[in-house]
């Protein structure tokens, strides 16, 4: 075992500036992660080559993999940084920014535009107001189960670094929306509005833009059912199609 | 009318989405996209007394338990207000989509928290915050998409505006990738901006919770209360990085906490308090695991840390109802809590004490206002698990009414204010930054943080001695002589992550001697506060809230009686 451990970290001052590689070697401590690492960086900001650098600017914030925050391509793969073990993980270890957001400055990105599409396809049940109204609608607990693993969804963006169907360019609104318009669809009080997001998928960028890849799902770290979700919602437009034609 | 809330978790998006409700505009600043706020960390539950389980639970009885579990130090009122509102809240939650385990009927389903009798906590799997924190968030993008609140995301708040009057008429806050410091104007200003578990280095609050805020406004006048009780987590995972949370619902679905005693399994919480056994108060339990490890020496492998084992129970069971928190040790620690009992050890974790708020929620300053974990209404000296899911909501439910109701009595608003009161906090703001940008010394800001939370952990934690706690602020001093010695490492001007670190450092080590100082003078052991100097509450002189105002050479302290008006103080006993 190496008593140091070596990283080469993707660096850019900002979207438009070139990025560069550089190197580090700090001391090995077991069970460190890549944030850890980065972590002793700041606390001794000096490259492999002993120069003296700026500390390397990320986001991150639960550290436990929930929050979603620290998402960058680690080895290649995209992942988060916290739960990603050094022990467990060959060297040198390549750090880089996720490479269909812009970059902000070093492994930070800008990834507004995951929530900009959860406002597209009005992802939320739209309930008159945040107020008592006495309990709500009884849910079978089989129901729950699977609404529940779709809304842990942490808006990461590992599905969309991994989707061939989406980049800076495309208009496709990206596996993990259409995955929360089948939860609100399902859910008896989102069912409610369930058009208004139908039409918003069956529109441009919408799901016809899905290439069936199927890498969202293997990109997941939380293992959402983005495929099945996709594939249900394939059905469903259809037969939402079919009414829309009937009512003509 | 303009409100600014300050924070996007529970509490800020509540105010947000009541103070929209009732037609305000709202400014909402966060340094994260709401949905990485740290309510996302809470895993067990909220609990609200709704009573679906038939064991006779009521809104009294949970009042009795908060109060008792706060060890009397909370003022009753409020906290009746908040069990009033639970069940309330909780179908409210329910109506947005918050995916609670169900029972077989489909109702929502309880379980068995510390410090209780009765099944209370309604729970979606061992998420809990998160799926609340979603809920609203998607709330709040309705609001945002219909144009009534607009969004300030990675924003960092510096301080509040004050008039001449000695009101808040708005603040100062920094776009953390720009770096551009601007001033914004409201009628009332909310802030929600969370705990400041950064101040012990290592604990299981996320990265951001630095407290920074609340030192900002603190330094500008609002006092602090309690700080001294500082609530540790019994069961968490020791790490480098951070103390993984390992939910209390493991306890509460039947986990048991046991180390090696004569070569035996050694139950000791069932030994010690039968009446309550794994599930006795945190305060109580983490007081038990330092015992066993740090004075009997009897920790496994020798080392700081004891058993929470749920082998026994079935792994399905585990999964739908502990799956989040199964998932994290497995990722984090590499074994299975299924087939193997986890290690665990106390961590700092949630802070009763805060801003000082009167039953408004507004502070010392008219005008601003603070609600959720940055506040010290609702927990007294301990907090009852899946009871900051509840403070959190509640207050901020009530916060963005109370906004309004104040702005409609003002005389003047916002926008009537000479604008050289902004300017001059605007220019105020923009000197600190730049004297930050001149730094040149030879400490490294993150070099000081750390050592700023081992003082912290070692002479503030679970038990405090008279010496630990002066010889802690004493390094704290030090520390504070340090920092004027730092040097920075990066001087650009484009998202410069360490100009505001060493300004969030400053307002943490306000607060860690507010901390330490309160603790120092607090001579009784009363809930989290546990002085072996003085092992005993002592409800003569000190049922009293403690409230510390800044000071140029340090906190000055007053103490304020306690609303004791429902329920007459008396002992705490769960064996």
């Amino acid at each position: 075992m190496l008593d140091y451990i070596h990283l080469k970290i993707k660096r850019q001052n900002g979207s438009r500036d070139f990025p560069r590689w550089e190197e580090f070697k700090v001391p090995y401590k077991p069970n460190m992660n890549v944030l850890s690492v980065l972590m002793e960086i700041r606390k001794k900001p000096v490259n492999a080559n002993g120069e003296k650098t700026t500390p390397v600017v990320w986001d991150c914030s639960c550290l436990e993999e929930v929050c979603g925050a620290c998402t960058m391509i680690i080895n290649g793969n995209v992942r988060q940084a916290c739960s990603a073990l050094i022990d467990k993980m060959p060297q040198p270890i390549t750090l880089e920014p996720l490479s269909k957001f812009p970059v902000v400055r070093d492994l930070k990105v800008d990834r507004e535009l995951l929530f900009e599409h959860l406002k597209k396809v009005k992802a939320w049940v739209n309930i008159d107001g945040a107020f008592d109204l006495g309990p709500g609608p009884r849910v079978p607990e089989r129901e729950r189960r699977w609404m529940y693993e779709i809304s842990r969804c942490m808006t990461c963006g590992c599905c969309y670094e991994a989707c061939p169907n989406f980049n800076s360019r495309s208009s496709f609104i990206g596996p993990a929306p259409l995955a929360q318009v089948l939860r609100f669809n399902k859910h008896p009080i989102g069912a409610m509005t369930q058009e208004e997001r139908m039409e918003t998928i069956m529109g441009e960028g919408g799901i016809t833009d899905c290439g069936n890849s199927q890498n969202c799902i293997e990109a997941c770290p939380k293992n959402i059912p983005l495929t099945t979700a996709i594939a249900q919602l394939n059905r469903d437009t259809t037969i939402h199609g079919i009414k829309n034609w009937f009512r003509k | 009318m303009k409100v600014i809330v300050i924070g996007g978790g529970l509490a800020g998006l509540l105010s947000i989405i009541k103070a929209a409700e009732a037609g305000a505009e709202v400014d909402a600043f966060s340094l994260v996209p709401f949905k990485r706020s740290h309510s996302i960390c809470a895993q067990g539950g909220i609990n609200a007394a709704l009573n679906t389980k038939g064991e006779n639970d009521s809104i009294q009885q949970h009042f009795e338990d908060t109060i008792v579990g706060g060890d009397f130090l909370a003022n009753q009122t409020p906290v009746k207000g908040m069990v009033e509102a639970a069940p309330g809240l909780i179908y409210a939650f329910d109506r947005m989509g918050v995916m609670f385990n169900r029972t077989s009927e489909g109702f929502i389903d309880l379980r068995m928290f510390g410090g209780v009798k009765n099944r209370r906590t309604a729970f979606a799997g061992a998420t809990t915050g998160q799926q609340l924190l979603y809920a609203l968030d998607e709330q709040v993008r309705k609001w945002v998409a219909a144009g009534k609140v607009k969004e300030y995301i990675g924003w960092e708040f510096l301080s509040a505006v004050i008039d001449d009057e000695g009101l808040c008429r708005g603040i100062t806050a920094q776009d953390l990738n720009s770096m551009e410091i601007h001033a914004f104007p409201a009628d009332a200003v909310i802030l929600a901006t969370g705990g400041e578990g950064m101040i012990y280095g290592k604990s299981t609050n996320s990265v951001i919770c630095t407290g920074s805020a609340a030192g900002a406004v603190y330094q500008q006048g609002v006092s602090f209360a309690n700080g001294e009780f500082v609530q540790f987590h019994p069961t968490a995972m020791p790490g480098d990085d951070k103390l993984r949370l390992m939910s209390e619902a493991s306890r509460g679905e039947g986990g048991r906490i046991w180390t090696y005693k004569d070569g035996k399994p050694w139950y000791f919480l069932e030994e010690w308090y039968p009446a309550y056994g794994n599930l006795v108060p945190r305060d109580i339990a983490s007081r038990a695991i330092y015992k066993v490890c740090v004075e009997m020496g009897l920790g496994v492998d020798g080392k700081n840390q004891v058993y929470l084992d749920l082998t026994h129970k079935d792994p399905e069971f585990l999964e739908v109802r502990l799956g989040g928190i199964m998932e994290i040790y497995r990722n984090f620690y590499g074994e299975d809590p299924v087939k193997v009992p986890m290690k665990i050890f106390p961590a700092p974790h949630y802070f009763m004490g805060g801003m000082y708020v009167d039953s408004n929620h507004m502070t010392d300053i008219p005008g601003l206002f603070a609600a959720g974990e940055c506040d010290y209404m609702y927990h007294g000296a301990n907090r009852l698990g899946a009871n900051s899911l509840l403070s959190a909501s509640y207050s901020g439910y009530i916060c963005g009414p109370n906004a309004i109701k104040y702005m409609k009595g003002m005389k003047k608003s916002a926008a009537d204010v000479p604008q050289s009161v902004f300017d001059r906090e605007l220019t105020r703001q923009k000197d600190i930054a730049e004297s930050i940008y001149r730094m040149d010394g030879i400490e490294n800001p993150y070099v000081i943080h750390e050592e700023l939370g081992e003082v912290m952990i070692t002479d503030v934690g679970v038990v405090r001695y008279e010496k630990s706690l002066m010889r802690g602020d004493n390094k704290l001093q030090e520390l504070m002589e340090r920092f004027k010695n730092i040097g920075i490492h990066d001087t650009g001007r484009w998202a410069n992550e360490v100009v505001p670190f060493v300004r969030q450092l400053w307002n943490m080590l306000q607060l860690a001697r507010v901390i330490t100082l309160g603790a120092f003078n607090r001579k009784e052991s009363r809930g989290s506060h546990y002085m072996p100097d003085y092992p005993e509450r002592n409800d003569d002189q000190w049922l009293k809230t403690t409230k510390a105002y800044w000071t140029e050479s340090g906190p000055r302290f007053e103490y304020e009686d306690v609303d004791v008006s429902l329920l007459k103080p008396r002992a705490r006993k769960y064996d």
